[in-house]
């Protein structure tokens, strides 16, 4: 008997993948099998179309559109496809499914994410607070909703290079105020104000995935050094590490926060060895597939927590293990176009150009 | 300097030279001189020892040998941050 799951984050664009893909990978190699629904936002979004991963593939209306759209469209969906669980994995759609989360549980859809408040918390605008709270130094971050800020900054006792940062998705590292006011445009035109201001420390960013219990435990972790970036700066490869101190603060924040589902911690190793807390996403990055591939898989952990299960304690998983991205390209039907970009689904009909 | 030989002591080594450090992520490529001293440190808190050990290997004097692991450690520290 298999196990229906809807995963989110269907985008899985090659230099700044959503996590989706590699959720639904993870759950199809998981002890327990899996029917994976992909929801997507977009016709050409390429994971609704892999077949090896992703059994059926749907659109959902655009975050813009409101939660009632969203609710209705998931009724519409749960109907046909029985969710037991839902993975939603974009920073954007994290605070409507937190909000939806008890009417999703009362049609039978377990999701396992963390509630509004938990993620106002480790909000990047409140992030110095939090990483006070859990130990840990982070940089100097500061919401900006003015360009002219970039311009007077530096009487502030702000210096250049700085990070100039997206609420949710983006970052740019400015070397000089017209840089900044650059990437304060572009980054307020495409997901609004504020924008943040973070002071930059030069050193190695070292990644944490993780699920917090909800209960304040950490139930399992996998630690990662990028090797090699996209050019938007998102990890290509990297390789599994052991960090006591990386882990240590994840603990410490599933202990303050009492987090609730998937996360990401963000680091950085100065060149003195100290480490500061650079982001924390409340969901799984992209490069989750590497905790399958080294033994500790997150996902399907997150479904035995949202289904209640027992779990067994996790063994530490191996340093050394590498992860390198490839693109690879599927082959879409028309029929399947056709179905996605009319309907929103895939496999709708056999298609008027079989 | 003393922190980098106790950090030695965490490094993946292969017989080939490759070296891999499991805390940053690092890896790097070592020649055969390197990889006995690496070996040594991974066995040896104090580098006076470690220094007459390899005098034992090696024909070279003790200053030569103490100017050559000092700037191996040195250049080692970048790598394990």
């Amino acid at each position: 008997m298999s196990i229906t799951v809807a995963v989110t984050g269907m985008n899985a664009r090659a230099d700044n993948p959503g996590p989706g893909l590699a959720i639904a990978r993870c759950l199809k190699e998981s002890a327990t099998p899996m029917r994976v629904v992909g929801l997507g936002y977009e016709a050409l979004d390429p994971a609704l179309y892999h077949r090896g991963f992703v059994d059926r593939g749907y659109l959902l209306p655009y975050p813009s559109h409101g939660e009632d759209a969203l609710l209705a469209r998931i009724i519409e969906l749960h109907e046909r496809e029985k969710f037991e669980v839902l993975i939603p994995c974009l920073d954007a759609e994290m605070q409507s499914f937190a909000r939806l989360a008890p009417t999703l549980l009362g049609m039978g859809i377990r999701t396992f994410v963390p509630n509004s408040h938990q993620l106002a918390l480790r909000s990047k605008d409140r992030l110095p607070e939090l990483a006070k709270e859990i130990g840990v130094a982070s940089p100097k971050t500061q919401a900006i909703y003015q360009a002219n800020f970039f311009h007077s900054c530096k009487t502030e006792d702000w210096q250049y290079p700085l990070m100039v940062k997206g609420l949710f998705y983006d970052a740019k590292l400015a070397y000089n105020a017209d840089e900044a006011v650059a990437a304060f445009h572009r980054i307020a035109g495409e997901w609004g104000v504020p924008v943040l201001a973070q002071s930059w420390i030069g050193g190695e960013e070292i990644n944490l995935a993780g699920v917090g219990d909800g209960e304040g435990g950490l139930a399992g972790a996998v630690m990662m050094k990028k090797r090699a970036l996209t050019d938007k700066g998102k990890g290509w490869a990297g390789i599994s590490i052991h960090d006591d101190e990386l882990l240590a603060a994840a603990h410490r924040f599933c202990a303050v926060t009492k987090w609730r589902g998937g996360l990401e911690l963000e680091m950085l190793r100065d060149t003195q060895g100290g480490l500061h807390l650079i982001e924390i996403n409340p969901r799984f990055p992209a490069w989750i597939y590497l905790s399958a591939g080294v033994g500790c898989n997150l996902p399907e952990l997150l479904v035995r927590l949202a289904l209640g299960q027992k779990l067994v304690p996790t063994a530490p998983t191996p340093a050394g293990v590498l992860f390198i991205r490839y693109a690879e390209e599927a082959i879409v039907s028309l029929a399947d176009f056709e179905n996605i970009t009319v309907w929103g689904e895939t496999l709708r009909t056999e298609g008027a150009f079989a | 300097m003393k922190n980098t030989l106790l950090a030695t002591k965490r490094l993946a080594l292969s017989e080939s030279g490759f070296v891999f450090d499991p805390v940053s992520g690092q890896s790097f490529s070592v020649n055969d001189t390197g990889l006995v001293i690496l070996r040594l440190a991974q066995h040896q808190d104090d580098i006076e020892q470690l220094i007459e050990q390899l005098l034992e290997q090696f024909d070279a004097s003790s200053v030569e040998i103490k100017r050559d692991v000092q700037d191996f450690i040195h250049r080692l520290q970048g790598f394990l941050k």
